[in-house]
């Protein structure tokens, strides 16, 4: 591939979201009310457009930037338990998926280490991990709910449960696949295994562990929004759920907007730290 | 002795501030006369506090009847203190207003409460509680949660995150007897609303209103152990469709309705309000007819609490139940739903429009079909539990196969609708409850007779038993 010029790649990105707007408010300037006549007393209690025969129609992209800004003026407002800012919502979720995923990492990397290093293991628990993988993490959560008996543990359960397996799976695949010159070569120094481990075998897994971890918070943010739209209570995802009652399409647009970019960071972040680690062969 | 713990029998106290009366206390009395120096009065044994709120009481009474100190005076040593009292209590009923008294401010033993509720116009009292101050006025600190749907409100409701909870009628009357959970001991101790539910049908349907028409037809309620699921399985069957077979009935949680019409995903709900009218408002359906249309006065939603909630921490329980029944009556009065409409629309409570609350809130309301209809009753609130209801809602659980077997309708109505508890706060509100705590009640002109439950149910020609 040849190097991309970057101020052209940006130029375009700039034209297509130019355009994708544009298109949106044309479309949005047609779409609405109907042309049914009523009385004015039943037209003052319902929406404009059923007021005229039609449905509330999708809101522009004016009216969405409008909300956007409103919400990114005043994001920490707490007006009461069930209204709160965007911001305090999005740091919830954030706390959740942290805590959740902080702790698939201190089992997962461990524990994969482990199997990792053991053929025996990793046969034995193979067959678990492939069964337990594929588990929509959002089906645990009824069963969370009924053992662990408190909402909030339950979508720290569900984050962890979700997140636990790319972070295994890497970290046993990783150490498995270290070169068997390299594990020859620290025996024949007589290096002791917790030398060899920590000498030699992670940093030769660490780029596969760190991908591992990076897969692991995508599933996790996108996961959380779902928990939260279940449980409800705070979040973004409870942010999305309860506009979503109101059928306010642009809080939800701002909601998804936010969602994506916290999603971005996260990821960056991880990549960042995936490229500190890499080395060449 | 005198003070606010003096005793309001002896002639001899102060019940005035000064022995003459005319002083704001015995010190600028003394001051005054410039006598000698009295003894300090002494401090009233702080620990018997019962004694003192009953003496309170009593004080209270004594000045109220005998007006100045000299007839006081005058009346006790005349008669002596022992016929004093006992000629006070007939005229007036100091037992029982110390009682009152004694039970009313003291020792609730939690004050932090968590209630939840969903965002529906049935939860008005408990929500409104908050805002307009009731719960704040029998002491409590109380904090609404927004919850997403039942079996969320049901599950954290019993793993005792909430500590009181706004639940469909049925509800604890299927948690009681392990319908759908395990069994556990739950207490419905007052309904929230009467009435107040809709069929909303979407907007391609206008002309066909007639339920014979329906087969196929795709409905949601908002949850299995409903009253809306009753009525609509009720109302189907009356017209000869089986609700099991020729339509379908899905359980979706009230906000997700009107989505779910808009998206053609439904034919129509049988839900609460705001739903109905917020369909309406978004121009997505109409009302099809009011549920009070089929039961005039049917129960819906009901604050509910666990049965170890009541023994754990009784006195919380009736401040709870007292600040409750005081906001259902208040929202009762059709004078002032438009405040309450205010208070509740706010995104912290119910985040809707304010005009879609106040049209279901007064039933004045835009009906979809491009008239304003009229109806007050639309939604009422009214929080007497009657036996009669539960056992109506028994007969139909089992109508429709969620309990099999026999079922002893009038004990689990007892135990669950805790109608003596909320007869005994309304009374103590000055409200004044019904005496008896079964009635007949009148379904789509079928009469049902809480006292044959059996052979009401076998009346019917489409059931599952």
């Amino acid at each position: 591939m040849r190097a991309a010029r970057p101020l052209a790649s940006l130029t375009l990105s700039a034209l297509l979201l130019a355009l994708f707007i544009g298109i949106w408010q044309l479309s949005s300037l047609t779409s609405g009310a109907g042309d049914a006549v009523v009385d004015p007393e039943y037209a003052a209690l319902v929406g404009a457009a059923a007021a005229s025969g039609g449905q509330t129609p999708f809101p522009s992209p004016l009216q969405v930037g409008a909300r956007i800004l409103e919400h990114l003026t005043d994001p920490f407002y707490v007006r009461g338990t069930n209204d709160q800012g965007i911001g305090v919502q999005l740091a919830y979720s954030l706390g959740r998926v942290l805590t959740g995923y902080g702790i698939a990492a201190l089992v997962a990397i461990p524990l994969g280490f482990v199997i990792g290093m053991s053929p025996l293991l990793y046969g034995a628990l193979n067959p678990f991990i492939q069964v337990l993988r594929p588990i929509s993490p959002l089906a645990w959560m009824p069963l969370a709910l009924y053992t662990i008996k408190d909402s909030a543990v339950s979508s720290i359960f569900v984050i962890f449960i979700c997140s636990i397996w790319p972070m295994l799976i890497n970290t046993a695949f990783g150490v498995a696949s270290v070169r068997r010159e390299w594990l020859n070569v620290a025996r024949t120094l007589e290096c002791s295994t917790w030398r060899t481990a920590f000498r030699v075998i992670l940093p030769a897994a660490a780029p596969t562990i760190m991908t591992g971890t990076r897969i692991s918070i995508g599933i996790a943010w996108l996961v959380i929004v779902a928990a939260e739209m279940l449980v409800g209570g705070t979040g973004i995802g409870y942010f999305v759920w309860n506009q979503w009652n109101n059928l306010s399409l642009a809080d939800i647009l701002t909601a998804i907007l936010v969602i994506g970019l916290v999603g971005m960071v996260l990821d960056q972040l991880l990549a960042m730290a995936t490229r500190a680690v890499s080395y060449q062969e | 002795m005198a003070g606010p713990f003096a005793d309001p029998f002896d002639p001899k106290t102060a019940l005035w501030g000064c022995s003459c009366g005319r002083h704001a206390s015995q010190a600028e009395h003394d001051r005054a006369l410039a006598c000698e120096p009295v003894a300090a009065a002494p401090e009233p044994n702080a620990t018997d506090v019962e004694a003192l709120s009953a003496r309170i009481v009593e004080t209270a009474v004594t000045k109220a009847v005998f007006g100045t100190e000299a007839r006081r005076r005058a009346f006790l040593s005349l008669v002596g203190k022992a016929t004093a009292a006992s000629a006070l209590a007939t005229v007036f009923p100091l037992d029982a207003a110390k009682e009152a008294f004694a039970q009313a401010p003291r020792a609730v033993e939690k004050r932090n409460l968590k209630i939840g509720f969903i965002p529906i116009t049935c939860a008005t009292p408990i929500i409104m509680a908050h805002p307009m101050g009731f719960y704040a006025k029998h002491g409590l600190n109380v904090e609404v949660i927004r919850t997403a749907g039942w079996a969320v409100i049901r599950d954290r409701a019993i793993n005792r995150e909430y500590d009181a909870a706004h639940m469909l009628s049925p509800m604890p009357l299927a948690i009681t007897l392990g319908a759908g959970s395990n069994p556990i001991p739950w207490t419905m101790p007052a309904v929230e609303n009467i009435n107040g539910q809709a069929i909303t049908l979407a907007n391609k349907h206008r002309d066909r209103r007639d339920p014979k028409g329906w087969r196929g037809f795709r409905f949601a309620v908002p949850f299995d152990f409903s009253i809306h699921n009753y009525l609509l399985r009720y109302y189907v069957a009356e017209a000869g469709l089986d609700p099991d077979r020729d339509i379908q009935i899905r359980a979706v949680p009230p906000p997700e309705m009107v989505a779910n019409l808009r998206a053609d995903n439904i034919d129509g709900f049988l839900g609460p309000d705001p739903f109905n009218q917020r369909a309406v408002f978004d121009g997505v359906g109409f009302i099809h007819l009011l549920t009070r249309e089929l039961w005039d006065g049917h129960p819906c939603c009901a604050f509910a609490v666990s049965r170890a909630f009541i023994n754990d921490t009784p006195n919380t329980y009736h401040a709870l139940l007292r600040a409750i029944i005081e906001a259902t009556a208040y929202a009762s009065n059709p004078a002032n739903r438009r405040e309450v409409a205010a208070a509740i629309s706010a995104q912290n409570y119910l985040n809707q429009p304010v005009t879609v609350v106040e049209q279901v809130l007064t039933g004045t309301f835009a009906d979809g079909l491009g008239r304003v209809q009229r109806v007050p009753n639309r939604i009422d609130f009214d929080p007497f539990p009657w036996h009669s209801m539960a056992i109506w809602i028994l007969t139909q659980m089992k109508r429709w196969g969620q309990i099999r077997g026999d079922v002893n309708y009038a004990q689990i109505a007892e135990q669950v609708f805790l109608a003596t508890d909320t007869a005994k706060a309304m009374r103590e509100l000055g409200l004044r409850p019904p005496e008896q705590t079964t009635r007949t009640h009148v379904i789509m002109g079928r009469t049902f007779d809480p006292a044959d439950p059996e052979g009401y149910l076998a009346s019917f020609a489409i059931r599952r038993t």
